[in-house]
């Protein structure tokens, strides 16, 4: 009972979050912020995920092609699409849940038990769409980004570890990479981040705006958004995957 | 004017305010005082919405704010300033853009317009030239004159004042009241003050409502209230044996 009066209110919190916002100049500008701030400043984690990732995925591959039935390129191939299948944008989004969900939900949660939400709506301001808003306009445009970088950094971090290991040749590799290519591969990795990053934000800031009482207050419902955000995202995969590749 | 009839208001089966009434007049500073968990910020924040109450009617002048539409309510609130017990400063943007904020949002004016208004509220609040300051870096005492700059930026017809002495020094909370003082006669609001400070209650009450276990429980000027026989108010009143030298020295007169 408890879970379905909490669902409703989050989509009660998300029909307020889409109003128009009182001024589109101020808007625009929260909106480079929080780029900046959930994106542009998760890069450096990204980066070293990915790359060791990509590393471990090669490696593993390789370590357990025992029959000589599988080409070597199969080590390209397959670290490509665990690559951009899942890893990069599910398990770098189970990251950034951790990372940018803790964040909003703690930063929220903070100017909600200081009065800092009240003051914006004795202004007049409508707190959500000032606040959340931006938030999920930098996630869904801006995730996509880390996640091709990622991707990318991924791949190479698997080229790298063959050749430090001397387990592939960089021709083969490069083979593997390119067969079976198909760019809905892409679009399905894509449109899942876009989903990712719109239930992290927006679930994450639900847990932040509701919160009451002090700081411990805060801690708990940071963890509760990383623990709900984190489920959201396996339970999407889990549908998305459904509708995409088994049509 | 704000007048509220009849609110009542409860959280879970905890009655917090009971059948409670009152008048808020223009251009004087009105009190709302009590012991701490009778009910005077709840009342404060239902007049201002900030509570949704159960029942009865608030007015400003004369607009009905509870059956009001969201979107007129948030034009309503426009009009009112409210300086909250821990000030509630944005922390990420500096004093400046604190007291700017409400104008960046609402008005149409150019940046230099902006900074006039800036300056002349901070001016009003003897903090000239602290624009740059974040709140983190300003004490207890500033951080309050910072709030009531920024509640004064837009003209406020209507200003709220929760706690504004809690945790200052005696000497701050003077010059706290006064400001509210000089504020509520130079601008004509409506000044609804929270307090438990007494200092406040002789000093710049016109008009006080004592709430006592939710209910409004006695009304009356701070003249009234030195030489009042209700039991209640009186325990509050002289509850200090200072307060109590001063009521004695009065009955001697």
């Amino acid at each position: 009972m408890n879970l379905i009066s909490q669902v409703g209110k989050y989509f009660m919190m998300l029909w307020i979050v889409f109003s128009k916002p009182e001024k589109f100049k101020v808007f625009w500008k929260r909106t480079f912020e929080e780029i900046q701030l959930i994106g542009i400043n998760s890069l450096p984690i990204v980066a070293l995920m990915s790359v060791f990732m990509g590393g471990v995925i090669a490696l593993q591959t390789a370590s357990n092609m025992d029959t000589p039935w599988l080409p070597e390129y199969t080590i390209g191939y397959i670290t490509r699409s665990s690559t951009i299948l899942e890893f990069s944008p599910t398990i770098i989004s189970l990251i950034l849940a951790g990372k940018v969900g803790s964040n909003v939900s703690s930063e929220i949660g903070m100017m909600r038990v200081t009065e800092q939400i009240d003051a914006l709506e004795i202004m007049g301001v409508n707190s959500l769409t000032y606040l959340v808003l931006p938030k999920i306009m930098a996630a869904v445009f801006f995730f996509p980004v880390l996640i091709m970088f990622s991707m990318i950094l991924s791949i190479f971090g698997g080229w790298i570890s063959l050749l430090l290991a001397d387990l592939s040749s960089t021709d083969s590799y490069i083979f593997g990479l390119r067969s079976f290519f198909k760019v809905s591969d892409i679009t399905y990795a894509l449109s899942k981040t876009v989903v990712f990053g719109f239930l992290i934000v927006s679930v994450s800031s639900f847990y932040g705006y509701y919160t009451r009482g002090g700081a411990i207050d805060v801690g708990k419902s940071s963890t509760q958004a990383v623990v709900s955000s984190s489920i959201a995202i396996l339970l999407a995969n889990f549908l998305i995957t459904q509708m995409f590749l088994l049509k | 004017m704000i007048e509220v009839f009849n609110i009542e208001k409860s959280f879970g089966e905890h009655k917090v305010l009971d059948d409670v009434s009152a008048k808020f007049e223009k251009g004087k500073v009105n009190l709302i005082i009590g012991a701490s968990g009778q009910g005077k910020s709840v009342l404060a924040k239902c007049i201002v919405g900030l509570h949704e109450v159960d029942k009865g009617r608030i007015m400003f002048d004369n607009r009905d704010f509870v059956n009001m539409p969201s979107y007129e309510r948030r034009d309503l609130r426009k009009e009112i300033g409210m300086l909250f017990q821990g000030s509630a400063l944005f922390d990420s943007m500096t004093v400046e853009q604190n007291i700017m904020f409400p104008l960046t949002m609402f008005s149409k004016m150019t940046k230099k317009e902006m900074l006039d208004r800036v300056n002349f509220c901070l001016e009003h609040v003897n903090l000239s030239g602290r624009n740059k300051l974040y709140p983190a870096e300003c004490s207890g005492g500033m951080q309050k004159r910072i709030a009531i700059a920024r509640a004064i930026t837009m003209n406020p017809k209507y200003l709220f004042c929760d706690e504004p002495n809690s945790g200052l020094d005696p000497q701050t909370s003077i010059l706290i009241d006064n400001l509210i003082k000089d504020i509520t006669n130079e601008f004509n609001t409506t000044t609804i003050v929270i307090t438990h400070d007494m200092n406040s209650v002789i000093e710049i009450g016109d008009n006080i409502n004592f709430i006592y276990q939710g209910k409004n429980w006695w009304q009356g000027t701070s003249k009234e209230i030195v030489k009042t026989d209700n039991p209640e108010v009186g325990k509050f009143v002289f509850a200090s044996e200072f307060m109590k030298n001063i009521r004695e020295n009065l009955r001697a007169l």
